[in-house]
């Protein structure tokens, strides 16, 4: 559709900083084509223990306790498919990334949604966790930021989910893709905080902090015998990751702190005016803390996010997710990404809000 | 304040009403802001970016290397004083290596940098020496990449 303006890509609209393309680049100059090591490479899994260290706060083993995946997508996949015997229960808070129930099922495990509220600012709640859990579940799944909301999970919150981890004795699965797209305080990891560390599977990507998609890499950090499963599956999936990625990764790793800094500042400023905006045009916006998403409530309107979805593109030709495609809980909202342009976000935004006060009166 | 600064530099026509509402302040608190670094010459100038090749009008630059001799109690700073007033002098540092000063001119032909550099920069007292470069092409300037590039596309809807 030619003029539309699309607020549903849920990835970076930055190009991949130059000096990780160029090491990509360097990378196929002398001939680095052929398989790495099944986990990765060491100078990657060096420089991820200590990236992590940095950032998240925890220390691993790069011998044994790091792997190397085809995006974090591969991480949750292989993650689950080491752990689950058939018929294990992986508890889901939703609205989530699209990927988690199926990925579940296909590992022969039984998915177990917990629906979490606006009201919670969409932090899953240990009550409502401890009532969906059930004797066979065996896995929690969790994704702080989140995608599709923008919701993060503050120190004390993660800590109240970690200790009913411990309780329940389930294995943590943390997706922290957004790790770096924090805008209020410091990310709390899933692994950082006490007793996470041991029954956490921390999965991270390039993706979204590096502007990394199609180099399709990302880790799992975790306890080594369950890595090192993880990497036996993965060896008969995919073999390896791509080896130009990996040699590249190193380079995003070791020197782009400020790349990084500054697209977190660039979506920040972004995040600022949707939420204003939507917020303005009297679509009710909790505000997203992380992520690239704003996820306001349609209720407003009248109509289903479906309803809403089309009829906002085929009117005012804006494409925005509706919240349904993250779990029966995000009816009501739609999700914006706000990895787009200003000038495109102020233009949706007024498109957007002349579709509102027609629909609304 | 650095972010109202880095915005201004991206976008001199932001307003303060874009401003503010891009780094979380009220309107009145960055026109404040925006007023006070006008008045500490923080903010020197709003300037354009212009690319005039594209509408035909053709500048030359030169980069003139300058070796000369500093003078007593002054230093390079008098002779600096003499070069920089001249208005086709678009840049000047003082530059440590094997010369003193580079010289960015700017002119409509290589003659006018050719006439500046032999009858106004090289006979100034002090200069002992001077070695011109013509830019022959352009492709990055002040950080603003002056060649076309093919826009990158994005699929419409990912999750």
């Amino acid at each position: 559709m030619p003029d539309a303006i699309s607020l549903g890509i849920g990835e970076p609209d930055f190009v991949t900083p130059w000096r990780v393309r160029e090491a990509g680049i360097y990378s196929l100059e002398r001939g680095h084509t052929h398989y790495t090591p099944n986990r990765g490479i060491r100078p990657l899994l060096e420089e991820l223990a200590r990236y992590l260290e940095r950032r998240f706060g925890v220390s691993y083993d790069p011998e044994n306790e790091l792997m190397i995946t085809v995006g974090g997508s591969e991480a949750i996949d292989v993650a689950l498919r080491a752990v689950l015997e058939p018929g294990d229960g992986v508890l889901i808070p939703q609205p989530c990334f699209v990927s988690y129930l199926p990925c579940a099922i296909l590992a022969g495990g039984r998915a177990i949604s917990v629906y979490t509220a606006v009201e919670h600012e969409f932090q899953a709640q240990v009550e409502d966790l401890t009532r969906a859990c059930d004797e066979g579940a065996r896995v929690l799944l969790i994704s702080y930021p989140s995608n599709p909301t923008g919701a993060i999970m503050p120190r004390a919150g993660m800590e109240a989910l970690i200790r009913f981890a411990e309780e329940r004795d389930l294995l943590v699965i943390s997706d922290e893709v957004y790790a770096e797209l924090t805008y209020d305080g410091q990310h709390a990891s899933a692994a950082a905080v006490a007793g996470g560390r041991e029954r956490t599977i921390l999965v991270g990507g390039f993706s979204k902090a590096w502007a990394m998609t199609g180099w399709r890499l990302g880790f799992a950090a975790g306890p080594a015998e369950i890595i090192s499963a993880m990497v036996k599956v993965h060896s008969y999936a995919v073999m390896c990751s791509p080896t130009t990625a990996q040699e590249a990764a190193v380079e995003a790793l070791r020197g782009c702190d400020d790349d990084v800094a500054q697209m977190r500042r660039e979506y920040n400023q972004r995040r600022r005016v949707i939420v204003n905006r939507l917020n303005a045009m009297g679509l009710s916006c909790f505000e997203p803390k992380g992520a690239f998403y704003a996820f306001p409530s349609i209720a407003k309107t009248g109509l289903t996010c479906e309803e809403f979805a089309q009829r906002l593109l085929e009117e005012e030709k804006v494409a925005v997710v509706p919240g349904t495609a993250f779990g029966e809980c995000g009816e009501g909202f739609v999700r914006c990404s706000y990895a787009t342009s200003m000038p495109l976000i102020e233009e949706a935004m007024a498109r957007m809000a002349s579709f509102v006060a027609r629909v609304a009166g | 304040m650095e972010e109202i600064l880095q915005l201004l530099t991206e976008d001199a026509r932001l307003t303060a009403a874009q401003i503010a509402e891009r780094v979380g302040r009220s309107t009145a608190e960055v026109q404040e802001i925006i007023v006070k670094l006008e008045k500490d010459k923080v903010i020197r100038r709003y300037k354009t970016v212009v690319d005039w090749e594209r509408v035909g009008v053709e500048h030359v630059f030169g980069f003139i290397e300058v070796r000369c001799a500093p003078q007593r109690g002054v230093g390079f700073d008098a002779v600096a004083e003499r070069i920089m007033e001249f208005p086709e002098v678009h840049s000047l540092y003082l530059m440590s290596g094997a010369y003193d000063f580079l010289v960015v001119v700017q002119g409509k032909t290589m003659r006018d940098i050719a006439y500046f550099v032999a009858e106004k920069l090289a006979p100034l007292d002090h200069v002992v020496g001077t070695a011109t470069h013509f830019v022959l092409k352009p492709y990055k300037v002040d950080g603003d990449i002056m060649v076309d590039r093919a826009e990158v596309k994005r699929l419409p809807v990912t999750p």
